[in-house]
């Protein structure tokens, strides 16, 4: 449709808006990683340059945002096999009580995280021996499952079951078809999928401090504890810039492959 | 589909081939649509069910035990005076309700803040723009959830930049409170709706916005008629994150809501020494979102989260 | 609905309201033991019999924020890698902000050893979750200061479940530059024409109610308060109305040191209650916040370091407990936390010679109207028996619901 360009102007004026609401504070967090004072004082009298320098030799943070991002792996590979499964069986058959099975996946998410987190707490510590990193793992697998069902459900629905049919049809076998017709057709809505739950996984506070185990520390958990002492909390906010300025690249490139991919089916 | 066996046609006079066991099983499985079903969602279900499920049931029950108030053990018997504790105090009605309209706030201005973004991003903005800007509004993701929120501390506190800056027009700060619960958690959660939105609009092939105009409609009726009938399962979708992360959430609220409590504060503060009554207070939000999504299931919007 | 759905969300339904039954059924909750009733078995079971060798494994500690530093705060302040390099024992910290926290971390049986307070100490006995301690097995107990031994929040039933940690007030802490001169009185934090409106920030933590019962003792002695943490109903509504009273005047409760020292630092508080640790964070950058022990007295806390029952690593937690208590240490500790040391070798080994005379350490006296943290419970513990007090749970919940309105 055809907007005035008056219109048009105010859309983008909104969305400069929009933008500047959302990096207005990342902003500050990257001013307060520079700010000498420990108490986060406003506004910053000094700047320096140490918190950046501890940031990077910091053993905890190192330490941590390994255990984030094995955790963020696992969590995101057991979420890619499990709701792959699920998704093909939710779109290509049609069974009584499918919609009930499609809410209870979703619970999950849908469920404040504080929720999921006693009770998985519960069962863990009441009845199943204690907190460990597996116990971690499998809480988070639990929420990434959903996000991975409905991209690759998306992407399932706009498949044509008749390829797969006419792969069986020329002597494929079932895991064969899925091989080579259906995974690759899934492939980049299980990037999309893998990405997201990846990125949930390691930004997930709430049910990680009721799971995980007195050993292990995420990187979340680690920024916790750390903004209590004085002393860390400026590092703190230099590790946050540095994730923010380190993630932006591989979004956009993420965006750029699949987007384009979508962009081209629409036409 | 009917296909059994290879197709290749058996030369004259031999018969033939008889097939191996892994044909007959994959045979066998091809014809049997349940067993195929099973195959596929045994792992998944049981994971689901034994892992979250289970859980969620057990913290049902538990919300109908008590304590014992001397040694702060679990005492496993039937009652319902956690329930009654939370129903007969005004005091916690009003945090379920405030928590609820603190949900409900946010959400719609999530939703009033995407919609426009997202249009922007999807439509409105040069193509070659487009995965900049999304990249752009989808970062924010990746900054630790506490540093945001403690960054917004900074700025809201009465001696921070905020009260600079509305100091220059001559207002004062409203300083921390519900208000700032409510900027905030709008502030965090505003991705999740964008995300929704613009996917839904991009997915809209150009070609139906053509044919609207060809049809002699107005940007605003083309808008109304043609797009929010799309647009309106991603808002749901976006809704059901915001919602839910709200109604739980009890960090923000320590950091940036002054005084206030929200339920997710009472949950927590019970927890270690009273579960049972903090497992019945956390059973209230489960009941919404429970209601909320059997109310949304038909709008479609559970597909697009 | 459907019929199938109704059919399921029975089915649902009344699996759950069996499966509570039979939980409620084949257990009796183990609540009514008492130490005393069953016979010669302490809770907790018996204390470990010795003696204590070459320890090895991983301790798992849960600390106050300031009791175990381990370098990651100041890498000058360190008493964990000596200890580690000494023993061999391989150390874990975590900390907390509140009994509260404490008591739900210790409840995961994660941790080791913990440094209790009286208001999480006996939750942990009773709940029979830590050991007694035998404190022949931890020499540096010896020169601890008499008055913190066999106190009721870390001995039961002549029992000693742990050992003394060090002591301290909850303090008013005040921005200085505000108050050129000390407040001497509580009443700005509490009275309804006090001058701080939206400037006052108090514990956030049930326990708060005795601060509360503290001024009521100064102010309404006709109640007849001698315990705060003995309170009768009437008493002990009294302290909640008092409490509904600050209410205006609260910028916001506090759980966290930082927090608290920035309110105090940038001005959105003026008053608080809390401990010399703030003051001495914030103070890093000259003085912001002063602390003074007001004319009402003061709620306290003497903490103890508690050793889980059934802990495999036994070794490494008596040698812990006998580091912690030891007079370097201890009196490190109190330095950097600000409180008085409980080793009595301590105070000849602080870098500054005042320290012990500041915190009163040595002082009898001062300590007479500190009222440290003890768990409240049913059976009064001023000793009347004609009536009975309000326990910790209704605390919690009376808290829960004060600061939910």
């Amino acid at each position: 449709m055809t907007l005035t360009r008056p219109v048009k102007w105010l859309f983008g004026a909104f969305m400069t808006l929009g933008l500047a609401f959302i990096y207005v504070p990342l902003a500050v967090v990257v001013l307060n990683s520079f700010n000498a004072s420990t108490t986060f004082a406003w506004p910053p009298t000094q700047l320096t340059l140490r918190w950046w320098q501890a940031a990077f030799a910091n053993e905890g943070v190192r330490t941590a945002l390994w255990t984030s991002v094995q955790l963020a792996a696992l969590a995101t590979l057991v979420a890619l096999v499990l709701g792959t499964l699920a998704a093909m069986a939710l779109t290509r058959y049609d069974f009584f009580g499918r919609d009930v099975v499609s809410l209870l996946f979703v619970l999950p998410i849908a469920l404040p995280g504080i929720v999921t987190g006693i009770a998985l707490n519960n069962v863990f510590t009441s009845y199943l021996g204690g907190l460990t990193f597996a116990t971690l793992v499998i809480g988070h697998a639990t929420f990434c499952i959903v996000v991975v069902i409905n991209n690759a459900a998306a992407r399932l629905r706009r498949t044509a079951p008749s390829l797969e049919e006419a792969s069986m049809d020329l002597g494929a076998t079932r895991a064969r078809t899925f091989r080579l017709v259906t995974l690759p057709a899934l492939r980049s809505a299980l990037f999309a999928g893998g990405l997201l739950a990846f990125g949930l996984s390691f930004d997930e506070i709430i049910v990680t401090t009721f799971t995980a185990g007195p050993g292990v520390q995420t990187l979340p958990l680690w920024i916790f504890q750390n903004l209590f002492r004085p002393n860390q909390a400026p590092i703190v906010n230099a590790v946050a810039a540095f994730l923010v300025l380190v993630s932006i690249v591989p979004i956009y490139l993420a965006n750029r492959l699949s987007g384009g991919a979508a962009l081209a089916a629409q036409r | 589909m009917v296909a059994t066996s290879p197709a290749a046609p058996a030369p004259p006079g031999v018969p033939a081939p008889s097939p191996g066991p892994v044909r007959v099983a994959q045979t066998w499985l091809h014809r049997t649509v349940w067993a195929r079903l099973a195959a596929l969602l045994a792992l998944p279900l049981t994971w689901l069910v034994l892992i979250y499920l289970v859980p969620l049931a057990l913290l049902f029950v538990t919300a109908l035990w008590s304590t014992d108030s001397f040694t702060g053990l679990v005492v496993r018997e039937l009652t319902f005076e956690n329930y009654r504790d939370i129903f007969t105090e005004p005091a916690f009605l009003l945090t379920v309700l405030r928590t609820v309209v603190v949900a409900a706030t946010v959400t719609v201005l999530c939703a009033l803040i995407a919609l426009p973004m997202g249009f922007f991003m999807s439509r409105v903005a040069s193509p070659r723009w487009r995965p900049l800007l999304l990249a752009l509004v989808l970062t924010p993701l990746w900054a630790a959830y506490l540093v945001k929120v403690y960054a917004w501390r900074t700025i809201l506190s009465p001696s921070g930049p905020a009260a600079d800056v509305l100091g220059w027009f001559g207002l004062s700060a409203p300083g921390y409170g519900l208000g700032a619960v409510v900027l905030v958690l709008t502030y965090l959660w505003l991705p999740y709706m964008v995300l929704p939105v613009h996917t839904a609009l991009s997915a809209m092939p150009e070609s139906l916005v053509d044919a609207a105009a060809d049809l002699g409609a107005r940007p605003w009726r083309t808008f109304r008629d043609v797009m929010l009938p799309v647009i309106w399962p991603a808002l749901v979708a976006g809704s059901i994150f915001t919602f839910s992360l709200s109604l739980g959430d009890y960090i923000t609220v320590q950091l940036v809501g002054g005084t206030r409590q929200m339920l997710g504060n009472v949950v927590y503060q019970n927890f270690s020494v009273n579960l049972p009554f903090a497992a019945a207070m956390a059973t209230l939000p489960v009941v919404v979102m429970v209601g909320y999504l059997l109310a949304v299931r038909r709008t479609g919007a559970l597909e697009n989260l | 609905m459907s019929r199938t759905r109704l059919l399921r969300m029975a089915a649902l339904g009344s699996s759950v309201v069996l499966l509570a039954a039979a939980c409620g059924g084949s257990d009796s909750g183990g609540t009514d033991e008492t130490g005393a009733a069953g016979g010669d078995t302490p809770l907790g079971g018996e204390p470990y019999a010795g003696p204590v060798g070459d320890a090895t494994g991983t301790l798992n500690v849960l600390a106050w924020p300031g009791y175990a530093e381990d370098g990651s705060t100041d890498p000058a302040v360190d008493w964990v890698t000596p200890f580690e390099e000494e023993t061999g024992c391989e150390v874990n910290v975590k900390v907390f902000a509140t009994s509260n926290e404490a008591v739900q971390l210790f409840q995961t049986g994660q941790y080791d050893v913990v440094s209790a307070s009286g208001d999480a100490s006996l939750r942990l006995v009773y709940g029979e979750l830590v050991q007694p301690v035998d404190t022949d097995l931890v020499p540096n107990y010896a020169d601890i200061f008499p008055e913190l031994k066999d106190q009721p929040w870390n001995t039961v039933e002549g029992v000693n479940y742990g050992v003394p940690h060090g002591r301290g007030a909850n303090l008013l802490l005040y921005t200085a530059a505000e108050y050129p001169e000390a407040p001497t009185s509580w009443a700005d934090m509490w009275e309804a024409d006090s001058p701080l409106v939206g400037k006052v920030s108090p514990y956030d933590d049930a326990i708060y109610i005795a601060d509360a019962a503290v001024y009521l003792m100064a102010t309404q002695p006709d109640l007849g308060i001698e315990n705060p943490y003995s309170l009768d109903q009437e008493q002990f509504d009294a302290a909640i109305a008092l409490l509904e009273q600050q209410k205006p005047l609260v910028s916001e409760y506090w759980g966290d040191v930082v927090k608290q020292g920035q309110g105090l630092a940038n001005g959105t508080t003026l008053q608080s209650q809390g401990w010399q640790l703030t003051a001495n964070l914030a103070n890093a950058e000259g003085d912001v916040v002063g602390t003074t022990k007001p004319e009402e007295g003061a709620t306290g806390w003497s903490d103890t370091w508690m050793i889980k029952k059934d802990t495999e690593v036994v070794d490494c937690a008596y040698k812990w407990l006998d580091h912690v208590v030891s007079p370097e240490v201890n009196a490190q500790i109190a330095e950097w936390f600000g409180e008085a040391p409980a080793n009595q070798e301590s105070c000849a080994l602080t870098q500054n010679e005042d320290h012990c005379e500041l915190f009163h350490a040595e002082e009898t006296e001062y300590w007479d109207d500190v009222y440290y943290w003890t768990t409240p419970t049913e059976q009064c513990l001023d000793g009347r028996t004609d009536t009975t007090c309000v326990a910790y749970d209704e605390w919690v919940q009376a808290w829960s619901t004060l600061r939910s309105g």
